[in-house]
């Protein structure tokens, strides 16, 4: 019974990298992840995460409501400082460098790791001045105007937008708002993208030139993404993550990950029950 | 009971009911009549203020300053109270203006929960400080030791001013959404940069609206002016080190006087402070207007 494997409680294991969590070997890891665990004051969030992140290639993370996608993809670029009570253990290495470590600036992380949000929120700005504003607190002024076109060009925007950038970008389309803030997060040149839910809430038009998007932006960039919507991982992803939920015996609920491989067996040959109850849609 | 309620219908007017909506329509007419009381009672003022005032205003009236004589005043103008209550209250908002809108940036902010609440506390209690003691601190702060002047006015004030642009600023900051925050924080731009290049530009037309509303309120008091900025020459003076004449004190002094041509000049002097107050009410309302529509989209 699919229900009742999620709530045994599993014994804590030592964070090590088994087969489950080790990258395909021929692959160079952007992030290394061990024994992660975030709680929010006394409620825990996610516990005992290990995993590797592969490099220029799409890693999905899905899993049902509440299972901590989100606590886990705004622990890689310290986004969670900026919740107060969150507390962070555990190792993220990012290239080999702890994040997590005393005297790491968060502002510099977020700059080298990038991210796009669940709802599009472009700045009250024009067009052309969204994608701007962080290449100018940045330094990054020189041939502003080249940066800007081609972050919108990669953004696969600059078509819809080159004769309005003076416009408002409140006048965009939920889709074309979503796609203005990736170019605002490429323009500054980011290693990382990592993306929470960018597509639900748009329309599915709107969706497969997201998807699209992430399919041309693995070339250059590390994707980590956020889903709730299986099929988009399927058809985006190369390597996903499905957390689960773990119920301890005193009824607290936290996200732990249960599988973690190639995306084209997630969805095919589940090596855990709870993620073929998962994926074939028997709950979640 | 239940057969009767069948026999009568469920839905018809009986005793009880009658009486229900008798109570109702009574209620609605007493709520009906107070607003109707609140708008007649502006309209009252603001009409007896025009009549009254009628006859003394004319573009002399603007343009020069007092003439006495000692057969009351008939000609001269309150050029000498405009400039000065310009003055006044132009100082008082530079002084007040990036105090408040920063204090609002620390509280809502950067500040933690308990500290934020304390200083919101201490701007309300600020807020309700009778307008006279604020006059007599600044009197025995600045005035025994250097005289009377526009700045020692302006400071009493700019400390009027101070909690009424502090708060509604802290009010419009709130509104600005979270996840503009997040944006330019993903992006690695330093808090500051994110607070003065996102949030403050977003939320630029309710912290005008609160200005707008303090400086109103600011240009009618006369109480912190009584004692710090009351014992003016009748000329137009610019310098903001001498003391000013100011429209609320000259309304005091002239209605004071016995003589009519005084009083008619109280009346148009009335008249002139409350369009410059109507004036800045439509136009706090405006920049409100606008704000909404930047938020929104």
């Amino acid at each position: 019974m699919p229900t009742d494997t999620m709530t045994t409680v599993m014994p804590i294991e030592i964070a090590q990298r088994s087969e489950r969590t080790r990258l395909p070997t021929k692959l160079e890891p952007v992030f290394e992840i061990s024994a992660l665990s975030v709680s929010y004051g006394s409620t825990p969030a996610i516990r005992e995460v290990t995993f590797d992140i592969g490099r220029n290639m799409v890693t999905a993370i899905i899993g049902p409501s509440g299972c901590g996608k989100s606590t886990f993809i705004r622990v890689l670029n310290r986004m969670n400082d900026l919740v107060p009570s969150a507390r962070v253990s555990g190792k993220v290495l990012y290239h080999g460098e702890d994040l997590y470590r005393p005297r790491v600036d968060p502002v510099q992380v977020r700059r080298r790791i990038g991210m796009v949000f669940q709802k599009p929120n472009p700045f009250p700005k024009s067009i052309f001045d969204n994608v701007a504003w962080g290449l100018r607190v940045l330094g990054m002024k020189d041939d502003l105007k080249g940066r800007v076109e081609r972050a919108l060009e990669q953004a696969a925007l600059w078509d819809d937008v080159k004769d309005r950038l003076k416009k408002s970008a409140l006048g965009l389309s939920g889709g074309q708002q979503q796609r203005l803030c990736i170019a605002r997060a490429l323009a500054v040149e980011p290693d990382v993208l990592l993306m929470d839910e960018p597509a639900s809430a748009l329309d599915p038009i709107a969706t497969s030139r997201i998807e699209d998007l992430m399919h041309e932006l693995k070339q250059n960039y590390t994707i980590v993404v956020v889903t709730h919507n299986m099929q988009q991982a399927a058809r985006v992803a190369d390597m996903t993550a499905f957390f689960g939920i773990e119920v301890l015996p005193d009824k607290s609920r936290t996200g732990v990950l249960v599988e973690y491989d190639e995306t084209q067996k997630i969805f095919t040959q589940p090596s855990d029950e709870r993620t073929e109850g998962y994926v074939t849609g028997r709950f979640g | 009971m239940a057969a009767d309620d069948e026999a009568q219908g469920l839905f018809v007017v009986d005793g009880r009911l009658r009486r229900r909506r008798i109570v109702n329509r009574v209620m609605e007419a007493l709520a009906t009549l107070a607003a109707l009381v609140a708008v007649a009672l502006l309209v009252i003022v603001v009409v007896s203020v025009v009549k009254n005032g009628w006859d003394a205003l004319s573009v002399s009236f603007f343009t020069e300053t007092p003439t006495f004589s000692a057969l009351g005043e008939s000609g001269g103008g309150i050029a000498n109270s405009i400039v000065g209550s310009l003055i006044l209250v132009t100082l008082a908002t530079l002084f007040a203006l990036p105090v408040g809108v920063l204090t609002a940036i620390y509280v809502s902010e950067l500040a933690p929960r308990s500290v934020a609440n304390v200083i919101r506390l201490a701007l309300d209690v600020t807020n309700g400080l009778p307008t006279i003691v604020v006059g007599i601190f600044v009197f025995s702060a600045i005035v025994i030791s250097r005289g009377q002047s526009a700045l020692a006015g302006s400071f009493a004030l700019a400390i009027i001013a101070l909690p009424l642009i502090a708060r509604s600023t802290q009010e419009v900051l709130r509104l600005v959404p979270p996840s503009l925050r997040e944006a330019g924080l993903a992006l690695g731009a330093p808090r500051w940069r994110t607070i003065l290049g996102v949030v403050l530009p977003t939320s630029m037309g309710g912290i005008l609206t609160g200005t707008t509303l303090a400086i109103a309120r600011i240009a009618g008091e006369t109480a912190p002016l009584l004692f710090t900025t009351s014992l003016a020459a009748m000329t137009v003076m610019w310098d903001p080190r001498d003391p000013v004449q100011s429209m609320p004190l000259t309304i005091f002094q002239y209605i004071e006087q016995p003589d009519p041509s005084y009083h008619a000049k109280a009346w148009a002097t009335g008249a002139v402070l409350l369009a410059f107050v109507l004036v800045l009410s439509l136009c706090s309302k405006f920049f409100l207007a606008r704000s909404r529509r930047r938020l929104s989209g």
